[in-house]
């Protein structure tokens, strides 16, 4: 091998070998440390934050592990996860709704005790905290929707008549009855999880989901044309000809309404 | 060097100070060890709030706050501006350790000191080898890595896996698997690398010698013309690239360098009393006797 050139020097040689080995190591640590990072944000479902808790992602550059916030809240609600046990970020403070709900505390003293602002000094009225929503996700074993007179999830709801209704429905299976639909509304509730926790049935069917997966969300671009017409006071679009709707009765094509006569034209019968 | 470097280590020193003077510092980081985690305990286990919280953040008497100023860094570097009581805290526990002494921290405060002292005790009974030593500078790029990915994932990063406050937090709120990685961290000392996680890896040791670099409490080799070079010292030093400088230099008797612990092992062992604890203005050394004399023992000096 014949060298050109100025010899190549020992110590320029052990400089780049050790560069480049401390690089090296600090990219795969660096890494590993990240990857745990990304994979800490997937806070499971059950799993609630306390109340004025950042979004997750902001609270867990916020969240320093401390447990004073465990510590203030008076009905032991709040746990601090442990490492393998429970999957959410080691340290950090949660709670789950069927073992011990949030109650709700005027003065809110885990936001009061948080240092650093992960739980945010903003939330003033606990009626505000958005800790989740809860969502009646059994339709087929709440007992409410069987026509029975349950109510619980409806009575214990600490905003009971804004978060929690009874929406009445004409019982089908019995023909005389009504059936109380506990019914959520998202603007008002707090997630708290008391009505998860009341719920009678073994496995409670009404749940307090994380927002991101109890609901859905509205386009930007809908736009309600009943409601829009009420905030004009007027029809939308000017000038359009409101025609006489076909209202079943006699004289419509209809044979189910009472003096309805045949269509002039059936679409031809699908065969399968 | 004399036939008392095979000497047992601290036999020395007990012979000629006494046992509880052998191991004075020793007992006295125990105690103070101890003293702060039955700090935090006392609320959870007998229901005396002195201090609520965890080494991460605390707060005493229902007025002091305290937080940790390498996790502040990192949330700061993640994007979270904390609210005013934590930095306070932060600063409280900055200037506290500024002042005294970085690293004091980590011999006299920090859980896993018993653990890694623990596993160097072992680790000298068996007679193992060294193993693995990155560079004293490993640490300190540790903590640049970690504070980068702090940035890039807007998370504290090193909290996901820092088995100081993980052990503390566990002995406080609840375990879960703690314990396996206070194992790792055990086993890694012993058989893979000698003080490796306080002395190499940690980069809280790390963030807590800088921090401490100017710091007053200082151990000097103030009577390092007494040393006879028995390596004592070097055997039981967590650190112990950093006495030679202040041993067997010419310049200042101080032991300078941050990644000094201040744990004053080197203190209790050396039966000649050649280190003590002193502030970082103190430069005096004893006198040199007379070179044809320092051989000898000094109480058959003619006086």
């Amino acid at each position: 091998m014949s060298r050109v050139g100025s010899p190549l020097s020992p110590q320029r040689r052990r400089f780049l070998q050790d560069s480049a080995r401390v690089a090296g190591g600090c990219v795969a640590a660096g890494s590993l440390l990240a990857w745990l990072a990304r994979d800490a944000r997937a806070l499971p479902a059950e799993a609630l934050r306390p109340p004025g808790a950042l979004p997750e992602k902001d609270f867990l550059s916020a969240c320093i592990r401390c447990g004073l916030c465990v510590r203030e809240c008076p009905y032991d609600t709040l746990k601090l996860a442990e490492l393998g046990v429970d999957a959410v970020a080691t340290g950090t403070p949660y709670f789950t709704a069927r073992d011990v709900p949030c109650e709700m505390c005027d003065d809110i003293p885990c936001v009061a005790a948080c240092p650093t602002g992960a739980l945010d000094p903003g939330l003033d009225n606990i009626d505000d905290a958005k800790m989740g929503v809860a969502v009646l996700v059994d339709q087929e074993n709440c007992l409410n929707f069987l026509g029975l007179r349950c109510d619980v999830c409806y009575r214990v709801c600490p905003v009971i008549d804004e978060a929690i209704t009874l929406e009445t429905e004409h019982n089908a299976r019995s023909g005389s009855h009504a059936i109380f639909i506990p019914t959520v509304h998202a603007d008002h509730c707090t997630g708290c999880g008391v009505c998860e926790k009341s719920c009678v049935l073994p496995e409670a069917a009404i749940k307090v989901l994380p927002a991101r997966l109890a609901r859905g969300s509205s386009a930007d671009h809908y736009r309600k044309g009943w409601e829009e017409k009420e905030a004009k006071g007027a029809p939308v679009v000017e000038g359009i000809i409101d025609l006489p709707d076909r209202l079943p009765g006699p004289g419509t094509d209809n044979l189910v309404a009472p003096g309805g006569f045949e269509p002039s034209f059936n679409l031809p019968e699908v065969t399968q | 060097m004399t036939a008392r470097t095979h000497m047992p280590l601290g036999q020395e020193a007990i012979a000629a100070k006494g046992w509880l003077s052998a191991y004075k510092y020793l007992l006295l980081r125990r105690a103070s060890q101890l003293f702060f985690l039955v700090l935090f305990l006392l609320g959870p286990w007998f229901g005396v709030w002195i201090v609520q919280g965890t080494l991460a953040g605390s707060l005493t008497l229902g007025v002091l706050p305290l937080t940790d100023p390498f996790v502040f860094l990192q949330s700061l570097i993640a994007g979270h501006w904390p609210e005013l009581t934590a930095a306070i805290g932060a600063a409280i526990v900055l200037i506290a350790y500024a002042l005294i002494g970085g690293r004091v921290y980590c011999s006299w405060v920090c859980p896993i000191n018993p653990v890694t002292d623990g596993a160097h005790w072992l680790h000298r009974k068996l007679g193992l080898q060294k193993g693995w030593q990155p560079k004293r500078g490993t640490r300190l790029w540790i903590m640049v890595t970690v504070l980068i990915v702090s940035g890039l994932t807007g998370a504290i990063a090193w909290e996901l896996v820092n088995p100081i406050t993980m052990l503390h937090r566990g002995l406080i709120f609840g375990m879960g698997f703690v314990w396996a990685m206070i194992a790792a961290i055990f086993l890694f000392d012993l058989f893979v690398s000698r003080h490796g996680w306080c002395g190499h890896v940690c980069p809280v040791g790390a963030f807590y010698g800088l921090i401490g670099s100017k710091a007053m409490l200082r151990v000097s080799a103030t009577n390092r013309t007494a040393c006879d070079d028995c390596m004592d010292c070097y055997a039981v030093c967590p650190e112990n690239h950093v006495i030679s400088p202040a041993l067997k230099g010419k310049d200042t008797p101080l032991i300078l360098s941050p990644d000094c612990t201040n744990c004053g092992r080197c203190i209790d062992i050396c039966a000649e009393d050649v280190f003590k604890f002193t502030h970082r203005f103190d430069a005096l050394t004893v006198a040199p006797p007379e070179p044809t004399a320092a051989p000898e023992p000094r109480a058959s000096r003619p006086f």
